[in-house]
């Protein structure tokens, strides 16, 4: 299956350099595929994984783990980070 | 220093400064600032008084916190009421203006009457006067601040100023100080304009004093220093990314209300984002931020500094515009940018630059071009009427219709009026996305439902700042709600707009609640003031403010009718993103919010409410 992560902010730094300009990636992931997993490939931060969202929905912490990525899903994924 | 206990009350019509002592007793039930200066404005105002006649007042003021060591301590607010909206206004503002006002020995200044001729307010120190502004009238903000600094010889002088905005009657005219730091929502400065009074110099060097317990107090504000500082948002987030990261985070929500509200998520965010701000131009090679800043006292610096792209079409051959200056904040990008379209950062960049310069609101402006933009689109304006071609996504309407409303020129003076008049004016009142005549910001309230009820219930008129439940439903701070959601939200709302409240009326900076709550504001208040300042008693401060600027609408002739969302929010769901098929639930949320706050159903504070509160 394919999905679309995204990295914003200082984690956009955990992207490869041809995907810094649009924040986002198109992964191929096996079925089964957690949040979790993927920002562990990904070597990030737990603690900088504040906001993670898919399709817009917040992820909390304690579901990221047991939480299955799907065909065609955008998972994006900020720092702690705020504004106004 | 904490409260100096002085007032400088301006009679303009008469050219008198005049210094009385600070109501000390307000100060115990209002503690300064916001809510200090609007229990001297409702006392003394009429509440159905026209914003724009000599009868209406306008202060200036500080709160106790105001130059103090208190981190983001450089806070000045500007009451008085609203040209844009007809209801009670207070817009706050950072830079180094208010501290200096301080550091001058005053808590205020109440501006009263209107002076015969343009003039500007001179203080040093104890020394106030009137002086003649005929040489500033028709300039703008950045040449008044340049040519009072030089006429002063002294280049520390802190100048807050309007531009030709607030001369020529924008209604969402600003208040500048610094340069690009503004009281900048509700027409604050077309009030100022409407006095004649150009602008403020102020030059104190009195320095700090009347500490309740130094001591105490330099042990609290280390320590809260050290919890902004050892925040994640507070200590990184916002002062490396600024405001401006929220693009991405509420367009991916489907909260980023985009064309006039037709939609909630805009093609072209990246484009205006905090992370393009960040990226070298294929142009010059240069980032467009330059920088970022911080104001008086602040340990955050969340500002924004940044360099236009000097071939960019809107500032060919205008190398006034070159140099750093403000911008762009993420309130300032959307308005400018998703609300009508347009996904140029330069061309952002340019109008934003117009906004500070003359002195007018982006979030009014933009939205009031959104708005228009519609009506464009509709074929109730033709280009005719606009003197260009205006469809959404349009760089190039953007930057003139900013030019030609910072001088009133053509189509700019109808936008001047703002979104509401001018969706009024031509047949199509529904197409004005605000409330209470006031411009919303940032955040789709399909979205962010507790938004939707903040916006419908600010006394201001629709804004962020009364009531942040972003932080809470989007953000986390302090804990996670769900944006689609009205449950919870009355009271979600309510304590949000108290706390606020009482931050407004500080001198701190609303952007340390992302760190700090009221308990950590506490100690440092409590040392600084006199008196016994208890978390009991700042929560009522802050329910008493709230209520006291109700009343003071309510006395206006805003009923429970002004406290509603415009129909495309209730009836027009969102098209996309994780509200698509919502509306904002604003009829369910109101009653539960009247009665949290002890309101009858008609929106009125109840008798026992009143008594409670002691108004």
């Amino acid at each position: 299956m394919k999905i679309v992560f995204k990295l914003f902010a200082s984690l956009q730094d955990y992207l490869p350099v041809e995907a810094k300009m649009t924040n986002a990636l198109t992964l191929e992931l096996d079925e089964g595929t957690t949040v979790q997993d993927v920002i562990e490939r990904f070597a990030l931060p737990q603690k900088s994984c504040k906001l993670v969202l898919i399709d817009g929905n917040f992820v909390p912490p304690e579901s990221r783990a047991a939480r299955a990525l799907r065909d065609g899903e955008t998972l994006a994924i900020w720092p702690p980070v705020a504004g106004g | 220093m904490a409260w100096t206990r002085k007032v400088l009350r301006v009679d303009l019509t008469n050219g008198t400064c005049k210094s009385e002592p600070l109501n000390m007793e307000w100060a115990q039930q209002y503690l300064g600032q916001r809510g200090l200066a609007t229990k001297y404005f409702v006392s003394e105002v009429d509440p159905k008084v026209d914003p724009l006649s000599p009868a209406n007042k306008l202060i200036m003021t500080t709160g106790p916190l105001t130059g103090t060591p208190a981190s983001t301590g450089g806070r000045y607010s500007v009451v008085t009421k609203g040209a844009l909206t007809g209801a009670i206004a207070c817009s706050n503002s950072g830079g180094y203006f208010g501290a200096e006002l301080k550091f001058a020995g005053w808590d205020m200044i109440i501006f009263e009457g209107k002076s015969p001729k343009p003039v500007y307010l001179s203080i040093e120190n104890d020394k106030a006067e009137l002086k003649c502004a005929a040489h500033l009238w028709g300039k703008t903000t950045w040449v008044t601040e340049e040519t009072i600094k030089k006429t002063h010889q002294d280049p520390q002088v802190r100048v807050c100023s309007i531009g030709r905005a607030g001369e020529n009657g924008v209604l969402y005219a600003c208040i500048v100080n610094d340069l690009h730091r503004a009281a900048g929502r509700s027409g604050v400065g077309t009030v100022m304009g409407s006095k004649n009074l150009k602008a403020v110099a102020v030059r104190g060097t009195t320095g700090a004093g009347q500490i309740k317990d130094p001591k105490a107090f330099m042990a609290a504000t280390a320590a809260g220093k050290k919890v902004l500082a050892e925040n994640a948002v507070t200590g990184q987030g916002l002062p490396t990314y600024g405001t401006q990261v929220l693009m991405n985070v509420i367009n991916e929500m489907g909260a980023l209300p985009t064309r006039n509200h037709r939609d909630v998520q805009f093609e072209d965010a990246r484009k205006i984002s905090a992370e393009a701000m960040h990226e070298k131009r294929p142009t010059d090679g240069k980032t467009h931020l330059v920088t970022n800043a911080a104001c008086f006292g602040c340990t955050i610096a969340c500002g924004r500094i940044s360099r236009i792209d000097e071939t960019h079409f809107s500032v060919v051959n205008k190398p006034e515009y070159w140099g750093a200056s403000g911008g762009l904040e993420y309130e300032a990008a959307w308005a400018l940018g998703a609300a009508n379209g347009v996904g140029d950062l330069e061309a952002l960049q340019y109008a934003n630059l117009i906004c500070n310069e003359d002195g007018f609101d982006p979030i009014s402006f933009g939205a009031t071009v959104g708005a228009a933009m519609e009506l464009y689109d509709l074929g109730i304006l033709k280009a005719s009427d606009i003197g260009m071609e205006a469809p959404f996504g349009s760089a190039k309407a953007l930057c003139e219709l900013a030019r030609m409303t910072a001088v009133g020129e053509g189509f700019g003076k109808e936008l001047g009026i703002g979104s509401a008049r001018l969706c009024e004016k031509h047949g199509k009142p529904e197409l004005s996305m605000g409330v209470k005549k006031q411009e919303f910001p940032a955040y789709d309230s399909r979205g962010i439902q507790g938004m939707g009820l903040a916006y419908a219930t600010s006394n201001r008129g629709a804004c962020h700042l009364r009531g942040y439940t972003v932080a809470s439903e989007v953000l986390g701070i302090p804990v996670k709600t769900d944006p689609l959601v009205t449950e919870g939200k009355a009271g979600l709302v309510k304590a949000f707009q108290d706390a606020t409240a009482v931050f407004d009326s500080s001198g701190l900076c609303i952007f340390t609640s992302f760190a700090w709550s009221l308990a950590d504001i506490q100690p440092q208040i409590d040392a600084a003031c006199e008196g016994d300042w208890t978390m009991e008693k700042l929560n009522e401060v802050g329910e008493r403010i709230w209520n006291l600027e109700r009343q003071f609408n309510l006395a206006a002739g805003f009923t429970a009718k002004d406290d509603d969302l415009p129909p495309r929010l209730k009836t027009e769901p969102a098209k996309t993103g994780p509200a698509k098929g919502l509306v904002n639930g604003i009829d369910k949320m109101r009653p539960e919010y009247y009665a949290e706050r002890g309101w009858d159903a008609n929106g009125k504070p109840t008798g026992e409410t009143l008594k409670r509160l002691g108004l």
